[in-house]
């Protein structure tokens, strides 16, 4: 015991440099744990984007717009580039509106049914892809039962569920639960007593939401329809579930271009990921600089 | 004027509510009932689809390989997440506005636009990935990482670590019995929450079941949609199957974290 301390003893005094250097790398001894998920996170998230940015500029294994060109070209892949944003803004727009008479409704029931509501939304969320597609044929298909339903009574003459409309419908359908999980916290802002105030000083209720409610919410809603939007833009599961990647979406596109029977072409499909992401990025500076602007950040 | 409002909002709470369960009811009587054509109510009740598909032993496969691949993510999820935020909030806190940038990257990058990169990268390198679980494990793993980093990372920042942390080494406990003996049991709420949540919707992942792999390791989505041209009835009872599970699973997760709001 005294042998070994009487030994170390010396040689840390002979080598206070090196002593340090050792202590400087123990204090970074932790940063040891995040290596692995590092790694992990590196392969299968970070990787395949580098990749994509890479190859998009990639031609015969030399650097080009070739790919880029290409989609300016193409009146198809630019429908599909329409169709996805058309898409996109309604469905995100219409659910915005659904979610927020809806949370600003479900803020005055009593309690308990809040919360089962609440839950409820939550399992909705959950309930999308191809089992809300086949849900989607059963009550809207051809022979769907809501379908007949509205014949009978005359309301409608036909849904085409398979087109832009039905497609529309079940991407709200997947929307509203989120949007309103999104939009549910944002609430605890607004203060019940304001509506008090703004009754005892005369205004109306719909005064009250456009001059007071909204502007406070603001950046919450902002922030909710570029997830709505993203989330929109990026969804493939049910699109294709619906229609087997008949209708014309980018998401359908790019899916085809790689894992197709006939003609793949990772390169292109990636220069239309790239765009794919360029828009996103571009809508979320629009979304900043606006919420930039709104009431909470003047306060 | 009170009345009426209440009145307003109980049908808008109610209708949406109506509205978001339509489907789901709709699938419910169509897999009960015998067959139901061009008309708007169904012909006859059974239970002839449910015993039917717990039957096939195709859809009793699927279903567990999806729950091995599922769970095997998670586990891989939390055995990394977990000391990874404890480093993070102990010792650099400064790193934390890094991962929050980092675990935005999935939600950035739509699944059908990393699966572009991941077939090319992994399609033919030394040890084939594509087609086998091992790649779904992986990308699952990306999916539930910013869920169960925001959940676990929301845990730690109520916890106060560094007094936890001091008491436990004043104490006499090494850093490691702190973590495991202190730290860990009192994320357990988030974590379990967290957990429950991942695996509901990592049990509806289609994309890249379906880009990556599709029938060469069929999962639960990949096998409902190869139903697709089986009868309705048939695939109706597999959709309210998968929801009763997905029902619990949330259900599971809401009681966990309201444990931990409280």
């Amino acid at each position: 015991m005294n042998n070994t301390v009487s030994q170390t003893a010396p040689s840390l005094r002979a080598q206070p440099l090196q002593q340090f250097r050792f202590n400087a790398l123990r204090r970074f001894k932790p940063l040891l744990f995040l290596v692995p998920f590092l790694v992990l996170f590196f392969l299968f998230q970070i990787a395949p984007v580098i990749w994509i940015i890479v190859n998009s500029f990639m031609a015969d294994q030399q650097f080009s717009l070739e790919h880029y060109q290409e989609i300016f070209a193409s009146a198809f892949i630019l429908q599909a580039f329409s169709n996805s944003l058309w898409l996109a803004f309604w469905s995100s727009a219409i659910s915005l509106c659904l979610a927020l008479f809806f949370v600003a409704s479900l803020r005055r029931v009593d309690c308990w049914v809040r919360d089962a509501v609440v839950s409820f939304t939550n399992m909705t969320a959950n309930f999308s892809g191809v089992p809300l597609a086949f849900a989607f044929i059963i009550l809207l298909g051809f022979n769907g039962a809501l379908t007949l339903l509205l014949k009978k009574f005359g309301l409608i003459d036909d849904f085409n569920l398979y087109g832009q409309w039905g497609l529309l419908t079940l991407y709200v359908y997947f929307q509203v639960p989120l949007a309103t999980l999104l939009l549910y916290p944002a609430f605890d802002a607004l203060n019940d007593d304001w509506q008090a105030a703004c009754e005892l000083l005369g205004a109306k209720k719909w005064q009250f939401w456009q001059q007071v409610a909204l502007p406070v919410l603001s950046p919450a809603i902002l922030g909710t329809f570029i997830i709505l939007i993203a989330n929109a833009i990026g969804a493939y599961a049910s699109v294709y579930a619906l229609t087997t990647g008949n209708y014309n979406v980018i998401t359908v596109r790019i899916a085809s271009l790689v894992s197709g029977d006939i003609f793949l072409e990772p390169n292109l499909a990636a220069a239309i990921s790239v765009l794919l992401m360029v828009i996103l990025a571009f809508i979320t500076v629009i979304n900043q600089t606006l919420i930039r602007r709104s009431y909470h950040d003047k306060k | 004027m009170i009345k009426s409002d209440q009145l307003y909002h109980y049908s808008v709470v109610y209708g949406i509510c109506g509205l978001l369960f339509l489907p789901i009811l709709a699938t419910f009587f169509y897999s009960i009932s015998s067959s139901w054509g061009a008309t708007i109510l169904p012909d006859g009740l059974t239970f002839k689809w449910y015993l039917m598909l717990w039957q096939d032993m195709r859809f009793i496969d699927a279903f567990s390989r999806s729950l091995l691949i599922s769970g095997a993510a998670l586990l891989l999820c939390s055995l990394l997440i977990l000391p990874l935020l404890f480093v993070v909030f102990y010792y650099f806190p400064k790193l934390q506005a890094l991962f929050n940038l980092l675990i935005l990257l999935p939600f950035a990058v739509p699944p059908v636009v990393s699966s572009v990169g991941l077939l090319q990268l992994y399609a033919d390198s030394a040890f084939p990935l594509v087609g086998t679980p091992w790649i779904l494990i992986g990308t699952y793993f990306t999916i539930a990482v910013p869920f169960m980093y925001r959940a676990i990372a929301n845990s730690f920042s109520s916890l106060n670590l560094n007094d936890l942390m001091d008491s436990a080494h004043l104490l006499g406990a090494s850093t490691r019995q702190a973590f495991f003996l202190i730290v860990l049991p009192n994320l357990k709420k988030g974590l379990l929450a967290s957990l429950f949540l991942s695996f509901s919707f990592l049990l509806g992942e289609f994309v890249f079941a379906n880009m990556l792999v599709g029938t060469r390791y069929e999962t639960l989505q990949i096998y409902l949609y190869n139903m697709r041209q089986t009868s309705g009835h048939f695939t109706s009872a597999l959709v309210i199957s998968y929801f009763a599970f997905i029902f619990f699973f949330t259900w599971l997760a809401s009681r966990f974290s309201r444990g931990t709001q409280q």
